[in-house]
């Protein structure tokens, strides 16, 4: 699905990712780990061309996107909810989400506006509202909703739980578990590393912009040394 | 100084206003969305009556050139737009001042290559060329209430477009957040261009339909360019709605200051329009 191959992203002068090469396979979940300003958000933004990185290539389901213009790359079957969810705060729900609709690679539509308001039922009741009158986390579950209007084959979540109440928090969890299983590929970072290791199959954990550890969960599981030494749990 | 008289001002006023808003309305979607403040965009208007002149000499039909002239127009703003205005959305006002105010010489240049520094009337279509009577010696001319009728049918598409299309739901969203609209998989570079070829269709369309009242004439679209720059500020900068009460505001002041107090014709302009700052600093719908 995305090949990204030794990306380095500057801001200014400061050189935030060393050659970081990722990738993440058809269907697969991929969680995104590291501490605060490790560059988990950054090489999200140069996958998707929201930053220019300085070196590297990126290759999207078999097609070489290095330095295309994002909108060319989410057209390749992927959707972004990014940190601070991105909601439009003047438009309302439904405007929200009818503004993203369409068909997915090879014409899926297997996310419809009714579909979506099913999985969200919260939504279906504030229709009419703006988005900067929603709580965060029906902010959160439009910023998803949106998201798979877009009919995805990868979704890429960055802090989807961030600042949200517990039952809030398990509905989102609970929801990404479905997407999960119906066969749609996911980045997912997040705080909540127990989670994430009983849900993704790969974790890639970042430190100071380059890749310390790739691999899947059971290795993390049996020594906690990494995880205590790279992320501090 | 009788009712009708006030009745005939008033509905000068209103078209003159309805057209203004034709213009305006480009003026601050463009800054409001974009964030870009574009000094030609009277020269879009000087355009639409200067080809409306020509298509109608060569055509016959002022017909014709009115719908010939709007995607003239378009296509000069959509061009303008992706050669030159696009490279200075990350830069500062002052750089886009500089750039679109050497268009309007550029403009203003070429007219007078094209066309001469002659003062041309357009003659009305003969169908509307007469008038309403209104008493024994009072009568109003049908194409002013044309005007009135095709820029208040504008206003309305554009109002439908904006607040009721996917299209109008991106450029909202795009004067937002226009990163987010790009993750979402919409090309807002092409849908800004696009935006501003409206902008430019829009004046277009108000020149060419001026043109028989007006008739065309060299710097045309300075003085107008002013005044929607007015009504902007009175209506608060990026607001359409502003922009259209705003543009009704000054084309009654402007209207009644010119029969009623000659002497301070434009005085009366921007007499309403530090009326409204005072009351209203950003504008009645900032
Ligand atoms: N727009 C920006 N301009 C300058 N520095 C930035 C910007 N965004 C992030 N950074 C810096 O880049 C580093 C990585 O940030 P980020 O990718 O957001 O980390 P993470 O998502 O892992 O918390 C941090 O040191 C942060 O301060
Ligand atoms: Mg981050």
């Amino acid at each position: 699905m995305i090949v990204a191959k030794g990306i380095h992203t500057f801001y200014g002068n400061s050189h935030i990712l060393h050659g970081v090469d990722f990738s993440v396979a058809k269907g697969e979940t991929v969680a995104l780990m590291g501490r605060n300003g490790m560059g988990k958000s950054t090489l999200l933004k140069s996958i998707l061309g929201l930053v220019s990185p300085k070196q590297g290539s990126v290759t999207i389901a078999g097609t070489d996107m290095t330095g295309a213009q994002t909108h060319a790359i989410m057209r390749k079957g992927i959707a972004y909810v990014p940190e601070g969810r991105g909601i439009f705060p003047n438009l309302n729900v439904r405007e929200n989400l009818v503004m993203a609709a369409r068909p997915g690679i090879g014409g899926r539509r297997d996310w419809t506006y009714e579909r979506v308001l099913d999985t969200f039922p919260r939504l279906a009741e504030r229709l009419d509202n703006m988005g900067n009158h929603l709580s965060g986390g029906e902010q959160q579950m439009l910023s998803i909703g949106r998201a798979l209007m877009t009919n995805p084959d990868l979704l890429i979540l960055d802090e989807a739980t961030e600042g949200l109440a517990p039952l809030i928090r398990r509905e989102i969890w609970h929801t990404i578990r479905t997407i999960k299983d119906s066969g749609i590929a996911s980045i997912i970072v997040d705080k909540n590393v127990h989670v994430l290791l009983g849900l993704a199959e790969r974790h890639v954990i970042l430190v100071k912009g380059r890749i310390v550890y790739d691999g899947g969960p059971q290795a993390l599981k049996d020594d906690p040394e990494i995880l205590k030494r790279h992320i501090g749990l | 100084m009788d009712v009708w008289f006030f009745l005939i001002q008033a509905l000068n006023g209103v078209q003159y206003g309805l057209l203004l808003f034709l213009v305006a309305s480009g003026l601050t979607l463009i800054f409001g969305i974009m964030g870009i403040i574009n000094l030609a965009h009277g020269s879009f208007y000087m355009l639409g009556a200067y080809t409306a002149y020509w298509l109608a000499l060569k055509t016959g039909s002022l017909l014709a050139a009115l719908v010939l002239s709007l995607p003239i127009a378009a296509l000069v703003g959509f061009g303008i737009e992706t050669l030159l205005v696009r490279a200075l959305y990350k830069r500062d006002h002052l750089d886009q001042v500089l750039l679109t105010y050497g268009l309007i010489l550029v403009f203003n240049e070429a007219q007078k290559l094209i066309w001469g520094s002659d003062v041309h009337a357009v003659a009305m279509p003969a169908v509307l060329n007469w008038s309403f009577p209104l008493t024994d010696n009072l009568s109003y001319p049908i194409y002013r209430l044309v005007i009135s009728a095709v820029c208040a049918v504008v206003a309305l598409g554009m109002w439908w477009v904006i607040a009721k299309t996917r299209f109008g739901m991106w450029v909202r969203a795009g004067a937002s957040n226009r990163e987010m609209v790009q993750a979402l998989g919409i090309n807002v570079k092409l849908l800004f261009g696009l935006v501003f070829a409206i902008g430019a269709a829009l004046a277009g369309l108000a020149g060419a339909i001026a043109a028989p009242v007006s008739s065309v004439y060299p710097g045309m679209g300075d003085s107008v360019l002013i005044l929607c720059f007015v009504v902007v500020v009175i209506g608060g900068v990026g607001s359409v709605k502003g922009a259209f009460l705003g543009a009704i505001l000054i084309g009654l002041a402007d209207t009644f200051g010119r029969v009623l107090v000659p002497d301070f014709a434009s005085f009366s302009v921007y007499a309403v329009m530090a009326a409204v700052l005072l009351w209203k600093p950003k504008g009645l719908f900032a």
